[in-house]
């Protein structure tokens, strides 16, 4: 008896629920769908800090909007209309002045920035939290080091208002580094109150909330499933952000991703196969908007110490094989700068990426295999490894790879790394066949030069290439833009790269697109070095 | 009763244990390093030793496992590296999510199974039965990650009936105040019918995904059991006493032939438990099957490791409240034990 | 009168065994049904490589994902390989997925079981640990992580598959070997001086089998589904083989921009072939033992 009555009304209370709920839930739905922007994307942060050990890409994003820097850069416009950062222009962040000495730069902090919690911004905070960055070791500390930011010593406290930088040596990248996502801001006060002898800078804490002076705040954040932001109405170091709440929201499947952009039930995502991107852009009823990688390409790396790829002619022969323009159209659908066949008279520039000058030709990559003494091809099977982290794109480029290899006699079989051992494999430098992309934050040849080709056995020199001929060219650039000298500079740099077009330890395939899915009524989109989202510009109709 | 319990207990102890040693061996056994993962992208060998010893991760196994079994006792299930969460509180507020999702399709399955079943059983052979046999078995031939998309497909994205496949809850929605973390017990003891009906709607294409793929089993034995009671003696008294059609059927026979079928639900769940991780990848679900999954794949041991040994747990005592259960329904069975 | 002239003719166990399967499938026409489908698909994976028009790991990045056409009868794929030979190709490899799951289940849980339920003692305390021990596990989550940890091969798949499977046919064989331990052909084995282990293969082991067939054709369903579902996660077979679970996995992501070809037909043929085992499964069961019939 009771069974059935409780099942009556429990019947009955849903029905109400289902009659009453349209009226009432839609308009309020409705007005706050308007002032939120809905993010999707496969995966979100591990880690609301930048500081934090083993904090993934997406927690940078979290950080760049959160916090504060000193200073920022300024947008140029591309000829399509996107705005992008331009390298070398800074504008004031947190810093309202900046005056650059012989061996240090100093900056005048704003003196009304507040944290979020309403404490004020002073230097003391600003000490701490680059003493940290630098300290921590990990990512972030590497990364200070990029620009010779390695030692608190270097980071001066001379009044509340006011904080020195000194150079431990001449380097172009100093400034440009301060302007990155990791020297951010922290209430070094409100941190250092949950700080432990374990744990004396506050990690776990700032793993968990944000206490910067940035435009935006994280108001919940549910790991893997989203993380909701809400705007800082007391930002000063900027205009305010027209958008008041960001909702991220992960959702792992690509093609519900695009189904709920195309239905409208979600606002941005950049997280698409490309094929999704090329025909959401053809139907017209999405904004796309694609940008180039800055300093930043796809890339065939060969391992140069051991057999056959110890052999330059092999190597060249490799560069002739690959499909290139199959990889183009069937695997990026375009939507990326190609960085091969230039045509063979081109001279080199004082620019990087640029294209190298091999193309598909595989009558040549036999040809050069028989004069390298494989006139019968390699028989046993080479390892050809790729990120699965990135298997929408790296997979078909290897399966066209193995194709086009098999044509020219070699033997090969793929080789799929999880995405949490692929770092791990490149360490190793074990790997004898490869695809990969680098980027650098910082947009300068002799960078990404540095990282990639040099023998100081970074581990972005995934080749394992040496040659002590780059390196007098990489350290010449380096000094070079250090001391001004742009004569030696363009020298070097045509140095180092037209060595590595001739030498081809490793093949650029192309420089990738950031692509970026907004609808109609979304504006005010950024290409930003680090290519994730900046809250604080996007605006909605 | 109770020595029935101490015993099933006892005997489902070195299970447990078997269970926490294989996941540990087979997490170990798993590619990728987390000391090359916690050490940062640009860490050099050295860097990436520095911090294997900071884990504990270079003494040997053995020791390895005594720490960690000593973790467990303390109810410490180990840091997650993904997230960056403690593995126990995202269990915890993760099972939930998993628990409704599954316990709504297994109502599903039986709702559309036993019926089924039961008119197989009383028209057996015919046109009806084989039809029958032939929807059931259809459902669960195809790969259940499928079949979600497929209804993903045609209910949202052509149709618009379904809502977008973002979780439990429109991101417009709070979740109701936590009672038991099922969405729609909560909503309810909220007084909060437009959170109810919300969470119903999300609820309603992965419960049908998991419904479809369990059909068969139910039906099947639900029609085994009505054809076995619908062909014993006390139902043809039934018959010749003249009593409906319906009370035959569904107040005598089908009383009689739920035990098999009860047995059989339990099965089920555990098995949907398992196929659930597909599922939740599919609809986005923030259950633990989703969370298994992307810590396996990120090599990511304590989460596998809590995972596994929380499904052992609760599939232990599953079983058990089937016994008795079972105990309770059949005098029988309780006088053999 | 008796009429004495009319002797019972002996009818051999093979023919009587065909005369039964014949009744059975004359009652039954959709395991008929199913019996001719399993030769198709055994045909299929016996010819289908020399079937198929195109070469199946032949890409054409000018012809990628067309419809279904005269020239592509499925369509092609995202790397302008045709769908159509790829999807015969690939019923060789399910088939023998399938075939080299239940071989091995077979072996290891049947004969496992079979000496559980025969010697009983140890043996049957050991293996009972072992089946509960795994399942204990949520089951799908196991095999993915045999395959995680040993790498993506078919051999793993396989191998993965039989240990999830290990405990149900460990128990069926046990409950059959129990039975008839005691039985009398058993004894007049043992009497004849044959050895245990011998008696437990020739006498036993092909009393149990027929049974175990019927579960067998199951699970051959479930190895399919189980590659399938590993493909989805990424750990499946390695690209570019042709295998209907892995085509699904891929294809899915097509479907929302309208590419339906690319999921839908390996979904399809993966669909008949379980559909098909799993028939079987309840026709051989009504072959084997009518009484057991759901």
């Amino acid at each position: 008896m009771k069974r059935r009555e409780f099942l009556k009304s429990a019947t009955a209370l849903t029905a109400a629920g289902c009659l009453s709920a349209p009226a009432i839930w839609s308009k309020a739905k409705a007005q706050s769908r308007q002032e939120t922007l809905l993010i999707v994307s496969e995966s979100g942060p591990n880690n609301l800090d930048i500081h934090g050990v083993g904090t993934n890409v997406p927690g940078y994003e979290v950080s760049w909007n959160c916090y504060d820097r000193l200073i920022s850069h300024e947008m140029k416009t591309l000829p399509n209309g996107t705005p992008y950062y331009d390298k070398s222009k800074f504008k004031p962040e947190l810093a309202e002045d900046m005056s650059i000495g012989d061996m240090s730069v100093t900056f005048k902090l704003k003196n009304d920035a507040v944290f979020q919690d309403g404490t004020p911004v002073t230097a003391n905070d600003v000490k701490w939290s680059f003493d940290r960055a630098v300290t921590v070791g990990g990512f972030p500390t590497f990364q200070m080091s990029a620009g010779s930011l390695t030692k608190p010593e270097q980071f001066v406290v001379v009044d509340d208002g006011t904080f020195r930088v000194d150079f431990a040596k001449k380097d172009r990248l100093t400034i440009p580094d301060l302007a990155v996502i990791v020297p951010c801001v922290l209430n070094s006060q409100l941190v250092k109150k949950h700080a432990t002898e374990q744990d004396p800078w506050g990690l776990e804490y700032t793993k968990l909330n944000t206490v910067g002076s940035g435009a935006f705040k994280v108001t919940n954040w549910t790991a893997a499933s989203q993380v909701v932001f809400e705007r800082n109405d007391n930002w000063k170091s900027g205009p305010l952000p027209k958008i008041k709440r960001v909702i991220w929201r992960m959702v792992p499947d690509a093609g519900n991703r695009r189904a709920l952009l195309e239905r409208g039930d979600a606002d941005v995502s950049y997280d698409l196969p490309n094929k999704d991107f090329a025909e959401l852009k053809s139907d017209g009823k999405l904004n796309i908007v694609s940008t180039p990688y800055s300093n930043g390409i796809q890339y065939i790396g060969m391992n140069v110490q051991h057999p056959p790829f110890d052999n330059v002619k092999v190597r060249h022969a490799v560069a002739y094989a690959i499909p290139y323009q199959k990889i183009m159209d069937a695997v990026l659908y375009g939507l990326a700068k190609p960085m091969f066949g230039a045509p063979v008279d081109t001279p080199i520039e004082v620019a990087w990426p640029q294209p190298h000058r091999f193309n598909t030709d595989l009558g040549m990559a036999k040809q050069l295999l028989g004069e390298a003494g494989y006139a019968n091809g390699i028989q046993e099977p080479i390892q050809i490894s790729f990120d699965l982290g990135f298997a929408g794109v790296n997979e078909p480029i290897c399966v066209l790879m193995q194709e086009s290899l098999a044509q020219v006699g070699i033997q090969s079989m793929i080789n799929k790394v999880p995405g949490a051992n692929w770092r791990t494999e490149l360490t190793k430098k074990t790997m004898p066949l490869f695809t990969n992309v680098f980027s650098g934050w910082l947009d300068y040849p002799e960078y990404f030069f540095y990282w990639c080709y040099h023998s100081g056995k970074s581990i972005f020199n995934t080749m394992d290439y040496q040659s002590s001929a780059i390196d007098g060219f990489i350290d010449g650039a380096r000094a070079a833009a250090a001391n001004g000298d742009a004569a030696a500079y363009d020298m070097d740099v045509k140095g180092f790269v037209d060595l590595a077009f001739t030498d081809m330890p490793r093949i650029p395939l192309y420089q990738p697109y950031v692509n970026v899915a907004m609808q109609k009524n979304i504006s005010g989109y950024q290409y930003w070095f680090h290519r994730r989202l900046d809250y604080r510009s996007f605006e909605k109709a | 009763m109770m020595t029935l319990i101490v015993q099933r207990v006892a005997m489902a102890i070195p299970s447990l244990i078997g269970v926490v040693v294989v996941t540990f061996l087979l997490t170990r056994m798993l590619p990728g390093d987390p000391a090359a993962y916690f050490a940062g992208p640009a860490a050099t060998p050295q860097a990436i030793q520095e911090v294997r010893v900071k884990l504990g991760l270079d003494k040997p196994l053995i020791q390895q496992f005594g720490r960690y079994v000593v973790d467990l006792a303390h109810g410490n299930f180990g840091t997650s590296l993904t997230t960056g969460q403690p593995v126990i509180t995202e269990l915890r507020t993760r099972l939930p999510a998993s628990a409704e999702l599954t316990l709504l399709g297994l109502f599903v399955s039986i709702a559309i199974a036993v019926p089924l079943g039961i008119v197989a059983a009383t028209r057996p052979n015919s046109l009806l039965d084989h039809t029958c046999r032939i929807v059931s078995t259809a459902g669960v031939s195809l790969p259940v990650f499928f079949t979600g998309l497929i209804l993903i497909y045609v209910f949202y994205y052509l149709l618009g009936w379904a809502p977008a496949p973002l979780g439990r809850l429109d991101v417009f929605y709070l979740a109701p105040p936590q009672v038991t973390g099922f969405h729609l017990i909560d909503s309810l003891i909220a007084g909060d019918p437009q959170t109810f009906t919300a969470t119903l709607k999300q609820l309603v294409l992965p419960a049908l995904t998991l419904g479809v793929f369990s059909l068969a089993p139910i039906a099947r034995m639900t029609r085994a059991s009505m054809l076995t009671v619908l062909s014993s003696d006390f139902i043809r008294t039934a018959r010749a006493s003249g009593l409906s059609n319906w009370t035959v059927v569904i107040t005598y026979a089908f009383r009689n032939a739920m035990l098999p079928v009860i047995t059989t639900l339990g099965m089920v769940f555990s098995f949907l438990l398992g196929a659930n991780v597909l599922v939740e990848k599919v609809f986005a679900w923030p259950g633990i099957g989703s969370y298994a999954v992307e810590a396996l794949l990120a090599s990511d041991f304590a989460p596998v490791q809590g995972f596994v040994l929380t499904m052992a747990v609760m599939y232990v005592t599953l079983n058990l409240m089937i016994d008795i259960l079972y105990g309770l329904i059949d005098p029988r069975v309780r006088l053999e034990a | 009168m008796i009429d004495t002239t009319a002797v019972a003719r002996r009818e051999s166990p093979l023919a009587s065994l065909l005369r039964h399967s014949r009744h059975v499938l004359a009652e039954n026409p959709v395991t008929g049904f199913a019996f001719a489908l399993f030769l198709l698909i055994f045909l299929a994976a016996l010819f289908g490589p020399q079937m198929a028009p195109y070469d199946p790991l032949a890409s054409n990045t000018a012809q990628t994902l067309k419809p279904p056409n005269a020239q592509h009868w499925f369509g092609t794929d995202q790397l302008g390989r045709d769908v159509f030979s790829r999807v015969i190709v690939a019923t060789r490899l399910d088939f023998l997925i399938a075939i080299a799951s239940v071989v091995l289940v077979f072996l290891m849980g049947g004969l496992a079981g079979v000496a559980a339920g025969f010697f009983g003692g140890w043996t049957d305390r050991i293996v009972g640990r072992i089946a509960d021990t795994i399942m204990a596990f949520p089951l799908f989550v196991l095999a993915m992580g045999i395959v995680a940890a040993l790498g993506n091969t078919v051999q793993n798949i396989v191998l993965a598959t039989a240990i999830v499977n290990f405990p149900l046919y460990a128990r069926i064989a046990r409950a059959e070997a129990n039975v008839r331990r005691e039985a009398g052909f058993v004894e007049a084995a043992r009497l004849s001086g044959n050895a245990n282990w011998r008696i437990l293969v020739g006498q036993i082991l092909p009393n149990v089998f027929p049974i175990l067939v019927v579960q067998m054709s199951l699970t051959m369903g479930y190895a399919i589904l189980n590659a399938a579902g590993l493909s989805f996660i990424g750990l499946g077979v390695r690209p570019p083989t042709p295998e209907w679970g892995i085509m699904v996995a891929e294809g899915a992501a097509f479907m929302v921009s309208g590419q339906w070809w690319n999921a839908l037909f390996p979904g399809a043929a993966l669909m008949i072939a379980v559909f098909c085992f799993n028939l079987l499964g309840d026709g051989l069961r009504d072959i084997v033992d009518p009484r057991k019939r759901t």
